[in-house]
């Protein structure tokens, strides 16, 4: 067994295996404590059209780049191929790097990502050398088509975005999970409580990306860091090697040296 | 003693009446023509909503927010005090059980508790939260309210006016700088928030307190403005460009309103405002020392609900050396 346990993505070695996303804290400076206590090394950020100006969104974008981790720009909203490639030629140069979380939305209710479109989009921005993580499904079908597209990693959801609602379909994840054994999978979207998040690391998947189930709870700062102990001992208990769930009790006291009574 | 107060929005207007009340002889400086041409105070929705606030602000809004709205049914008698109503649609609920862990001082009520308070929403909502103790005003006869009072007191507001450079200052008096985003070459730390709202004409229902329609990606408020118009607002986004409104913006703020209710769909669109709001990393206001200058800044979407107790705080550190260190870094 490796002694080290690092997460490395297209290249670039991560300290922690839990990713953040910024939107929607109740203060910038919330989201910075909140940063802090996740110990993540890897936030996303949103972008939306209008703050791509010249001096728009600056204000916020330079506390984002003053927190010291990386940036992964996202295309959070974008319906369409050409919206979401287009937002990422904005985030490459709004936030100068070549990552770009891909997120294609099919349709509004559920925010499905639309997998045809991501496939598409993937390609076209991996061909301008753009290093893609893309949004989708547990599908495998869907998961094979972004890996010959030429992603490099996988961010299937568990549930919806901002659900809160764990790891909905685990007969799909974990046929995900054994199909691509080599391939980081990050869980994105859906989870709600530190244990969805430590379920997620037992089984297997690489990190996770929260955002919401941070964001909203009463105290941000305290939660992102239960989410980080979560994913540290889901992680652990990975490496560790759970048992096997039996269908029958196996006492777990030895029975030499029971005494006879009687 | 004579006290110089730089920009007319709800900050500097506040400042400059409870400075005159207590004696001074107050100039207020406008970099515009006309009062509320160019702050955003002028597209704020008027909310008096200290415990709605909590929902996203921290508690020192709701105890500024308390004791602002103290101050405003005090000094301008166009304030309302009929409380504000929170709802969500079906689908939604859980926000709205979201909102009533983060806030306090509301109460629950049930379908019928709704229409009684407002019969055009009969039998549209099944629960909502009633916050009994909230008002609101509307920002634009609040702002003149106050220019004319500071009138009544000897002040005067000079449009057109800049700042005074350091050298041409006189010795004597105060200076307040109250100019919002414009002082962010000073307060470095200062971001824009863009938000952007609508005026509707609509004679068919009537609403008599501010409506918060909850939802998890787009929620909305409706302020009554009285003779059948209604304010809805607002959006919340990183950008300090208020050009000029989204069309997402547009139909997300025009859906709420219809979803509210159908007969908004037959509104006429009055106005349609944008502005930027200044802001802190933590979203909070401040008094800040910087030179001789007081800078009073960093309301956010805070402006009504948190001027007049910064006003407070503002005059009775320059008069009697109290300094409020909830608001002082």
């Amino acid at each position: 067994m490796k002694t080290t346990d690092t997460l490395t993505l297209y290249g670039t070695e991560l300290r922690s295996r839990l990713l953040l996303g910024t939107a929607r804290y109740p203060s910038p400076a919330i989201l910075m404590e909140a940063v802090k206590a996740s110990g993540t090394g890897l936030v996303t950020v949103s972008l939306r059209r209008e703050s791509a100006g010249e001096r728009a969104g600056q204000g916020f974008w330079s506390i984002i780049r003053d927190m010291g981790v990386r940036v992964l720009p996202n295309t959070a909203g974008c319906h369409s191929v050409k919206e979401a490639v287009t937002t990422a030629h904005m985030a490459r140069e709004v936030f100068g790097t070549p990552w770009v979380k891909l997120e294609v939305i099919g349709e509004d209710d559920t925010l499905q990502p639309d997998v045809f479109a991501l496939v598409e989009a993937a390609r076209i921005l991996g061909e301008e050398g753009f290093e893609v993580f893309p949004y989708t499904t547990e599908d495998l079908i869907a998961a094979e088509r972004l890996l010959e597209a030429g992603c490099r990693v996988l961010m299937p959801w568990g549930s919806p975005i901002g659900s809160g609602r764990g790891l909905n379909n685990l007969f799909g994840l974990t046929a995900l999970r054994a199909r691509f054994p080599e391939v980081p999978l990050i869980i994105d979207a859906g989870i709600g409580v530190p244990s969805h998040a430590a379920q997620a690391l037992e089984l297997g998947f690489d990190a996770l990306l929260i955002n919401t189930a941070v964001s909203q709870a009463v105290d941000p700062v305290r939660m992102a860091g239960a989410f980080a102990q979560a994913v540290a001992a889901g992680r652990e208990a990975y490496r560790a090697g759970p048992m096997e769930p039996r269908d029958m009790a196996v006492p777990s006291t030895p029975l030499i040296g029971k005494a006879f009574l009687g | 003693m004579r006290a110089t107060v730089v920009g007319a929005g709800v900050a500097g207007l506040a400042c400059a009446v409870e400075l005159a009340e207590r004696g001074l002889t107050v100039e207020v400086l406008e970099r515009t023509r006309r009062l509320g041409s160019g702050c955003c105070s002028w597209y704020a929705g008027g909310m008096l909503a200290p415990w709605c606030e909590l929902e996203s602000a921290e508690p020192l809004i709701a105890a500024l927010g308390a004791e602002s709205l103290a101050w405003w049914r005090e000094k301008f008698p166009g304030t309302v005090l009929a409380g504000s109503l929170v709802i969500a649609h079906g689908r939604d609920s859980g926000e709205l059980k979201h909102f009533a862990r983060r806030t306090e001082r509301f109460e629950w009520l049930e379908g019928e508790a709704i229409a009684a308070l407002e019969p055009d929403l009969a039998g549209r909502f099944e629960k909502a939260l009633y916050f009994r103790e909230e008002g609101h005003l509307d920002p634009r006869a609040a702002l003149a309210a106050l220019a004319e009072r500071l009138t009544a007191l000897g002040g005067r507001i000079r449009f057109g006016a800049v700042a005074p450079q350091e050298s041409e200052r006189r010795a004597e008096g105060f200076l307040i700088d109250c100019s919002g985003l414009a002082a962010r070459d000073v307060l470095t730390d200062l971001r824009g928030v863009k938000g952007e709202m609508l005026v509707v004409r609509l004679p068919d229902i009537s609403l008599s307190r501010p409506v918060r329609v909850l939802h998890p990606r787009v929620p909305v408020y409706i302020v009554p403005r009285g003779d059948g118009h209604y304010m809805i607002g607002a959006t919340m986004i990183e950008s300090d460009q208020a050009t000029r409104i989204t069309a997402r913006s547009m139909l997300e703020l025009l859906g709420a309103a219809y979803a509210l209710h159908p007969a908004f769909g037959e509104a006429e669109i009055v106005e349609i405002g944008t502005g930027v709001r200044p802001a802190f990393p933590d979203n909070l206001p401040k008094l800040r020392r910087r030179g001789d200058t007081l800078y009073v800044n960093g309301l956010f979407r805070h402006g009504f609900l948190a001027a007049p107790a910064l006003a407070r705080r503002t005059a009775d550190w320059l008069l009697e050396g109290r300094e409020a260190p909830e608001v002082m870094q």
